[in-house]
């Protein structure tokens, strides 16, 4: 199938849901309306919500928030994963002895540390950035615990043998290998920091999309919280159409992101 | 199969060794205290510039005894020596090709071949040069910006001889490189090794499990027996001319008489190899 007939079908199944609900809920059937407007909004009342965000610009405020706290979230969370990963790698005592406390601490469901963090760190961006961090850092840091544990013992015999000190391969094996774990996961990692300041915001904050989402559902505004919820899943895609293409960047050595070449 | 020992090679002072094994015995331990002697008090002595190939049946610890000279692995009795002189730690002497992948798959090719230089301190232009020059050696000029999974497994072979043979080392140890590839890429191979190695001698030592690449390749073949507790049971010169074609070296006289001499000797170690590989539980 060419590229424009997948395209025009894909469009094609966002008109007809658009269409169909915009029908059931403006045209009555059999004296009564499908779908009744205060509980499932219509399309056009959506969509004008939307522009009307854009033509005034209250929504820029929010996204950069939003966008700024995912940044930080994503930036700490990484920082951290990636020094305690290594830490816990080449120190096997370390990571034996936290090891349960590891599996605890990402057993917990993220979002009851939320009130915690709100008490902490207030209702301003830190509160989320803190949510977003324990979300990320677990999904970065076993990514890079599990890079480094399986760098193949002949690769690594193999630069003992070339001659590689402790340094050189920490620099020229250990730390390529996790890194490209770590990217492989970076689609996953950079959703949890946009989950972790959504959430965030949806429990207690001043602005964000999440809190204008909240906002919305707290007047009955259904219009405004699934106009919030189309402009959210826009910005996540914007965002990891953004991380492809960081990825093809730095996987370049990866087999399944370029063509096959065979001599 | 008479072999002199090591030791009187050295005090005589007329043949040095570049490799010498005197007793080395490996063993590993398994779970508890049950320990599994995978080699047994094995002699072997390589002069500097002989190829010499160990030839076995499966899992009769070959590469154990590769590793040993590598100075991977510790021998749990006996001594190592290196050029007469005791080895402790890792063998710096000796250039790996491993039977598994082992480039890095994060590098091009001809940063594979770089990084051996590199990490000696030699500068990154200077080093890039000189890979480029050992990628050409081995036919890969044109490949060097390749990653290694764009790469035939006989390319990456190629590229890991290249990185192997840019720090020039005394010693080549060999673990069965040529095993995963196909017949015809093996016969390319190895008469491409045999030229690298005719133009300066190093001392080769080849683990393969295949006896006619063993006596077309090398100056000796020794043969092992079936582990646990492997030994060296024989020790034959091959006698074929050099500069030799693997291709056509299997059809002389010589060789098959050769041939079917040490296949004698081993077969029997070979179907103990394997009847031992079938039944589950080893007796150790």
């Amino acid at each position: 199938m060419s590229r424009v007939t997948l395209l025009s079908l894909q469009v094609l199944v966002a008109i007809v849901s658009l269409v169909l609900w915009q029908f059931f809920a403006t045209v009555p059937i059999m004296g009564h309306t499908v779908l009744p407007p205060f509980f499932f909004s219509k399309p056009t009342d959506v969509i004008r919500q939307i522009v009307d965000w854009f033509v005034t610009g209250v929504i820029w405020k929010h996204l950069a928030i939003t966008l700024w706290e995912s940044i930080l979230a994503f930036a700490i969370g990484s920082f951290l994963g990636v020094a305690i990963g290594f830490w816990f790698a080449r120190k096997p005592l370390v990571a034996a002895v936290f090891d349960p406390y590891v599996k605890m601490a990402n057993a917990l469901p993220r979002v009851v540390l939320a009130p915690i963090f709100a008490l902490w760190l207030g209702l301003g961006i830190w509160s989320k950035v803190a949510l977003g961090v324990t979300l990320v850092f677990f999904i970065v840091f076993f990514n890079v615990y599990q890079g480094i544990k399986e760098v193949s013992t002949t690769v690594r015999d193999n630069a003992r043998m070339i001659g590689m000190n402790e340094a050189q391969l920490m620099r020229h094996v250990y730390w390529p290998s996790a890194l490209s774990w770590m990217f492989s996961s970076l689609h996953t990692s950079v959703g949890f920091a946009v989950v972790g300041a959504v959430v965030g915001e949806y429990l207690g904050s001043a602005a964000g999309l999440g809190y204008l989402i909240q906002q919305a559902e707290g007047v009955f505004d259904v219009a405004g919280v699934f106009a919030g919820m189309f402009v959210l899943s826009a910005f996540v895609i914007l965002i990891d159409v953004f991380v492809s293409l960081v990825e093809r960047r730095l996987l370049v050595w990866r087999p399944t992101n370029t063509a096959e070449v065979r001599g | 199969m008479e072999m002199p020992g090591p030791a009187e090679l050295t005090s005589t002072g007329a043949v040095p060794t570049a490799v010498a094994l005197q007793d080395a015995t490996v063993a590993f331990r398994l779970t508890g205290a049950r320990v599994y002697t995978a080699v047994e008090k094995a002699n072997l002595a390589v002069a500097p510039g002989e190829f010499v190939a160990i030839v076995g049946p499966t899992g009769c610890g070959k590469s154990t005894l590769l590793n040993v000279a590598a100075g991977l692995l510790a021998p749990a009795g006996g001594s190592v020596r290196i050029f007469d002189a005791p080895l402790s730690g890792l063998n710096r002497q000796a250039g790996y090709l491993f039977q598994a992948d082992a480039l890095f798959p994060w590098k091009t090719a001809i940063d594979n071949v770089a990084i051996a230089l590199e990490v000696e301190g030699v500068p990154r232009r200077e080093a890039l040069g000189r890979a480029q020059g050992f990628l050409a050696q081995v036919g890969l000029g044109a490949f060097s910006h390749r990653y290694p999974h764009m790469l035939s497994g006989g390319q990456r072979k190629r590229v890991g001889l290249a990185q192997v043979l840019i720090r020039d080392p005394k010693i080549l140890l060999m673990d069965e490189p040529f095993g995963p590839l196909d017949a015809q890429t093996r016969q390319i191979m190895g008469n491409l090794l045999l030229d690298l190695w005719s133009a300066d001698r190093k001392a080769v030592l080849f683990v393969t499990h295949d006896l006619e690449e063993a006596i077309s390749l090398a100056d000796r073949v020794v043969i092992m027996s079936a582990g646990p507790g492997a030994r060296i049971i024989g020790d034959w010169r091959v006698t074929l001319g050099r500069p030799r074609d693997i291709t056509e070296v299997k059809l002389d006289k010589a060789f098959h008489d050769l041939h079917r001499e040490i296949w004698d000797a081993l077969k029997d170690e070979v179907m103990k190899g394997y009847a031992q590989s079938t039944t589950a539980t080893t007796g150790t």
